[in-house]
């Protein structure tokens, strides 16, 4: 063994430390298609302390860190582009509090959403949080630092917007808590009334520390959920049909797809609207009201409320929906990748001409799947493609098709969510140079070694 | 190219105009009613080819074998009126176009015909069909296309079902049993008015189901139920067999409740409607038959078309009445459910 790997191996015990080729293969790579490179060392830690001990052991030797929770982005946001220790946060998977009355829970920062769901599920019925369409492995703590969004997000914003409280573990080993719980027992506020800091941890991919702790806020959870479908062939009013839809206030989540298969997709943009009720009366008041929400639009026969059998609502009530999975594999080969800009829901019509027409162009099959962030202020839209991994002209015809993306999200006034690097350095050669100062003084004053999840969100 | 054969000097010479009087969607007396018929034989504008709701009751109330709704949907498609949203039109045409994915049994002189209702795979099981599955046909080469007839569409029926009808008679089948109403209604009405020749006997499921009751008479237990049917739309284009119902029901022991929307005056699922015209029509139309199944004691909701079903089950379910196949109800009879 060598002596970081000694050293690892007295933080956490010889069983959760790895300097394998086995691990390094597992832990170079996401399922998506970044480039792999290995870590040095993979480390399992149980413990906050556990965790200062390694950043402190990083920092003393200079070794990059790169904190990860399931892998799941698809762009990369884990791999250890300059090797180093990988720090797995899985086994920290305590769901420590629930405030019920408060509505907030604080968990460990590698509590995945479906232990979230469970516990919730089983010990506070009447309380949920936004669960992501990502597999249920993926964890809270990454999702909020990656700005995810969930089935809550068309009411309270992106799942980072529901965070009430952090705790941090700093490039210098330091802990650090973030929001109400600086001052107080509860953790009710990320920021207000004080100056928020979670800014400088959120949306950073584990650049400037490492989530040990999330406080996160709950809803109420209401006995029934339904689901109805509103079909379109004018994309370009699909802007105009959310604005009404948001403006009922009675949407649990919006989503929108357009695929060309199955066959009863085809030629469509689909409107997903999800409801939400303690009672029958309750939900068909509120289906009632998001129906005539539209009525304009059945009149003009611009779009109409497909029959939505009950073979098919399963599928569609699952949180998470297990269909992202299927469509991961419809070349078979499973490989599956989307660039999910965050931009204006008025930009939903260009966005789907540009996904058919890349589509076309490196002919590959493709899904457009939109999640409405708010009441209409912005929306993720997905250009996903499917692939075969044991097709390499597939997957550079996909990597060419998101490069396009890219490309076109900025000039389309979008912002990149969880970037890949080449993104990340494109957004910031975009962005107005104060503040992208700011970003290098926030990075430089935090990790003045660079040893945090270096490559990303570098400013030069 | 396929067109209409339909009647005018019938329907000029009509003494009572039942197509559009009788309407439960529109008010019109004997003489609107005519007149608004002879507008839209001659071409002319009518409202009813705003009006409409698309619930083919006029094909059952016209007594004189007549077509009327046969003529408004072709007229409105002449005239480019929509029913439904372009969307779901789009979805339907979808939906049925054949993708060689079709499935078929062993095939013999005598077969089933699912249409293209997974739903109806599902519940073919059992003694009542052992004498003629697995001798089937499944998929959308074998689906009816009378569904467009809603979306005023008759351009893709033309299109599809000479295809379909091909389709059949390149299995060399004799009889066909219908096990969707729909499907019997293309064959036995649809195809004839417009002058395409069906090769093979179409046999209305319920004819069949009867037919099978009869040979299994001593294995019936009578089910000493109250139920409610829920007719179809489709049973507007085959109303010669609508009497299968009344005549199952007393042969499997259950009593059909006399209620207001029974038989001509039938409510219709609403599902379709909602898709075309909206929440309020279709919400009025579904709780005034629910309330009504209710108000007459229904313990039982009978179906025909499984999209009925998928329509109204569980909001029947929550009125305290137990949704229900007609199929699965006579394989209760038997003791198979």
């Amino acid at each position: 063994m060598s002596n970081i790997t000694l050293s690892l191996a007295e933080i956490v015990g010889e069983k959760y430390v790895s300097n394998k080729e086995e691990e390094a293969y597992f832990y170079a790579r996401d399922p998506g298609l970044m480039p792999a490179h290995k870590p040095d060392y993979v480390v399992v830690p149980e413990t906050v302390e556990e965790v200062q001990k390694i950043v402190r052991l990083a920092s003393k030797k200079k070794i990059p860190v790169v904190p990860m929770g399931a892998g799941m982005s698809l762009t990369g946001l884990v791999i250890p582009l300059k090797g180093g220790i990988v720090i797995d946060m899985k086994r920290m998977n305590k769901v420590l509090e629930v405030h019920e009355k408060a509505r907030y829970v604080i968990v460990e920062g590698g509590t995945s959403h479906g232990l979230l769901k469970a516990y919730l599920e089983k010990n506070y019925p009447r309380l949920r949080h936004s669960i992501p369409d990502s597999p249920a492995t993926a964890t809270i703590a990454a999702n909020v630092m990656i700005h995810g969004q969930g089935r809550l997000t068309q009411q309270y914003g992106f799942n980072s917007d529901m965070v009430s409280g952090l705790e941090v573990v700093l490039p210098s080993g330091e802990i650090c808590k973030i929001g109400s719980c600086s001052v107080s027992p509860d953790w009710f506020s990320k920021g207000a009334p004080f100056p928020d800091l979670s800014g400088l941890f959120l949306g950073w991919f584990g650049a400037t520390g490492i989530i040990t702790k999330v406080a996160l806020k709950l809803y109420p959870r209401k006995r029934i959920r339904d689901v109805e479908i509103f079909v379109t062939d004018r994309e370009d009013l699909v802007p105009d049909m959310v604005y009404e839809l948001t403006h009922t206030e009675m949407v649990e989540d919006i989503n929108i797809f357009a695929q060309p298969l199955p066959m009863i997709f085809k030629d469509n943009h689909h409107i997903t609207l999800f409801i939400t009720g303690d009672t029958d009366e309750e939900l068909e008041f509120k289906r009632k009201m998001i129906w005539h929400s539209l009525d304009g639009f059945i009149k003009s026969k611009d779009g109409g409320f497909m029959s939505v059998p009950p073979v098919m609502k399963p599928t569609l009530l699952d949180m998470p929906q297990q269909s992202v999975s299927r469509f991961a594999d419809v070349k078979k080969g499973g490989g599956f990748e989307y660039s999910g800009p965050i931009i204006a829901v008025e930009k939903y019509a260009e966005c789907s001409r540009k996904l058919m027409e890349l589509a076309s162009q490196y002919d590959l099959a493709y899904s457009a799947m939109a999640r409405i962030i708010g009441r209409s202020h912005s929306m993720m839209f997905g250009f996903a493609f499917t692939f075969n991994r044991a097709d390499p002209d597939m997957m550079e015809r996909t990597q060419k098709a998101l490069q396009e993306v890219a490309e076109f999200a900025l000039a389309a006034g979008g912002v990149y969510w969880k970037p890949t690097v080449d993104e990340q350095r494109m957004a910031i050669e975009r962005m107005d140079p104060n503040t992208r100062n700011l970003m290098k003084m926030i990075k430089t004053s935090l990790d003045p070694q660079g040893i945090m999840n270096p490559g990303n969100w570098e400013v030069h | 190219m396929y067109t209409l054969e339909f009647d005018e000097n019938l329907c000029k010479t009509c003494p009572t105009c039942d197509c559009l009087v009788k309407c439960q969607y529109m008010d019109l007396s004997v003489d609107e009613a005519k007149e608004e018929m002879i507008k839209i034989i001659n071409g002319d504008d009518s409202f009813v080819l705003q009006d409409c709701v698309t619930c083919y009751g006029c094909e059952e109330y016209c007594k004189r074998g007549n077509h009327p709704f046969y003529l408004i949907t072709e007229r409105r498609e002449e005239k480019g009126i929509l029913t439904a949203p372009r969307a779901i039109t789009k979805q339907w045409i979808n939906i049925g176009e054949p993708r060689g994915k079709f499935k078929t049994g062993d095939i013999k002189k005598k077969i089933l015909s699912f249409g293209f209702m997974p739903e109806l795979l599902e519940l073919t099981q059992g003694r009542l069909f052992d004498d003629l599955m697995p001798s089937y046909v499944f998929g959308q080469e074998f689906f009816c296309n009378v569904v467009y007839i809603h979306f005023a569409n008759t351009s893709i029926i033309k299109e599809r079902l000479p295809m379909v009808i091909d389709n059949f008679r390149k299995l060399d089948v004799e009889e066909v049993v219908c096990m969707h109403d729909e499907c019997y209604g293309s064959f036995a009405s649809l195809a004839p008015a417009y002058g395409m020749e069906v090769p093979f006997k179409p046999i209305h499921y319920f004819e069949y189901l009867y037919n099978r009751l009869r040979e299994l008479g001593d294995e019936i237990g009578p089910l000493n139920i109250k139920v409610a049917y829920q007719r179809p739309c489709s049973s507007r284009l085959s109303s010669e067999k609508h009497h299968f119902v009344a005549d199952i029901m007393q042969l499997v022991g259950a009593e059909l409740v006399e209620r207001r929307y029974q038989n001509e005056n039938a409510l219709c699922c609403g599902d379709v409607l909602g898709m075309i015209y909206g929440y309020d029509l279709r919400n009025d139309i579904q709780k005034r038959n629910i309330d009504d199944m209710v108000e007459h004691g229904a313990g039982y909701c009978v179906f025909n078309c499984p999209a009925c079903q998928n329509a109204l089950a569980a909001k029947v379910t929550k009125r305290g009445i137990r949704p229900i196949h007609i199929i699965d109800l006579c394989r209760m009879a038997i003791g198979e459910k």
